[in-house]
């Protein structure tokens, strides 16, 4: 199935889904509201996306964007589901109940990030210690011990 | 003269002779000739390591440097790969569970000095060498299987040199600068604890 196919089905079995839906970058994109986001993602569960591969957030400033890329082996086909968060109070809801697989994965987003997510069963660092202070993958990230790269090299 | 010589030339005159030596050199000798390396990988050089020394055709064994898993049997632990700050407290306890006399060889750059982590990175430890008291360092991003061989040698002249005097070989006190208060230390942890 390539993209376009997955446009019409997408929209032929839920039109209030199908204006959010857009190409970039080749893949199909699915740009929702975070408040959403669970009922969106539990919709594309019952199309057939029955595997989330990658769970990971992108800071974008005042936002931070969730990114999730789901595949579906019996289509054939990837696409990507998004949403922005708040910077100021982070969080969204879990998407463990739809998909298991995000049990770590939003653990590491939580960790590096510090989006927390409600409804989350076991919410706590998993790559950094668990007494780490901050969440490092944040622009405005602030460590004593980083040493900045001199512009020379 | 190795102790090992004047042995064997004694045995020539035939039974029952005396071979005086010093006790540093009879445990040197032992010591140097068996090495049983602890294979600390936390990286890709643990790979180089692997195809290096202890488990190819190049035939450790007949330095008698013997790859060992347990650290409470080993003699040397070859640090290779980069040291990440939650893996340090593993590291730090490994070490601690080897026996004395022990040594510590540092494998690869990110192993010495951080290597390509030394900038820009707030995870990595910039060298084992921080906590770890290293007798041999290996350069290179991975080191030549001679490289690691000859580190091998090397540690094995430095351990001729040593005495077997009180020990005085420990870890640093080690003090992590950190921006949490609770990070200060990574002391082990209390004795009821342990996992």
């Amino acid at each position: 199935m390539n993209i376009d196919e997955l446009r019409d089905h997408l929209c032929g079995q839920y039109p209030d889904l199908c204006p959010l839906f857009s190409i970039e970058f080749g893949d199909g994109t699915l740009q929702v509201e975070c408040r959403g986001l669970y009922d969106a993602a539990a919709d594309l569960k019952s199309l057939g996306f029955d595997m989330l591969g990658m769970v990971t957030a992108v800071d974008r400033g005042e936002h931070f964007e969730m990114v999730y890329r789901l595949t579906s082996r019996e289509m054939s086909v990837g696409m990507f589901l998004k949403c922005l968060v708040p910077r100021d109070k982070p969080h969204t809801r879990s998407l463990y109940d739809l998909w298991p697989a995000a049990l770590w994965q939003e653990r590491e987003v939580y960790d590096l990030f510090g989006i927390e997510f409600d409804g989350h069963p076991d919410l706590r660092r998993i790559m950094l210690p668990e007494d780490w202070v901050g969440h490092p993958l944040r622009k405005d990230y602030q460590d004593e011990r980083i040493i900045k790269r001199p512009d020379y090299i | 003269m190795a102790i090992v010589d004047r042995v064997g030339s004694a045995l020539e005159h035939g039974p029952g002779r005396v071979v005086l030596s010093s006790l540093d050199a009879l445990f040197d000798w032992a010591r140097s000739h068996s090495q049983w390396v602890m294979p600390m990988g936390t990286a890709c050089c643990a790979m180089e390591m692997i195809a290096s020394f202890p488990f190819t055709k190049f035939d450790s064994d007949r330095h008698g440097v013997i790859p060992q898993a347990d650290p409470r049997h080993a003699d040397v632990m070859v640090v290779a790969g980069t040291i990440t700050r939650k893996m340090q407290p593993a590291v730090i306890r490994l070490y601690e569970q080897m026996p004395d006399p022990k040594w510590v060889i540092a494998m690869g750059n990110c192993t010495v000095s951080g290597g390509i982590f030394y900038y820009d990175t707030y995870s990595v430890v910039r060298g084992v060498d921080e906590f770890l008291p290293v007798d041999v360092y290996i350069a290179g991003c991975p080191p030549r299987p001679e490289a690691v061989q000859d580190a091998l040698m090397q540690l094995r002249e430095k351990i001729r040199q040593e005495s077997i005097g009180p020990n005085t070989r420990h870890v640093r006190k080690l003090t992590l600068p950190g921006p949490g208060e609770s990070r200060a230390s990574v002391e082990p942890s209390e004795p009821g604890e342990v996992g």
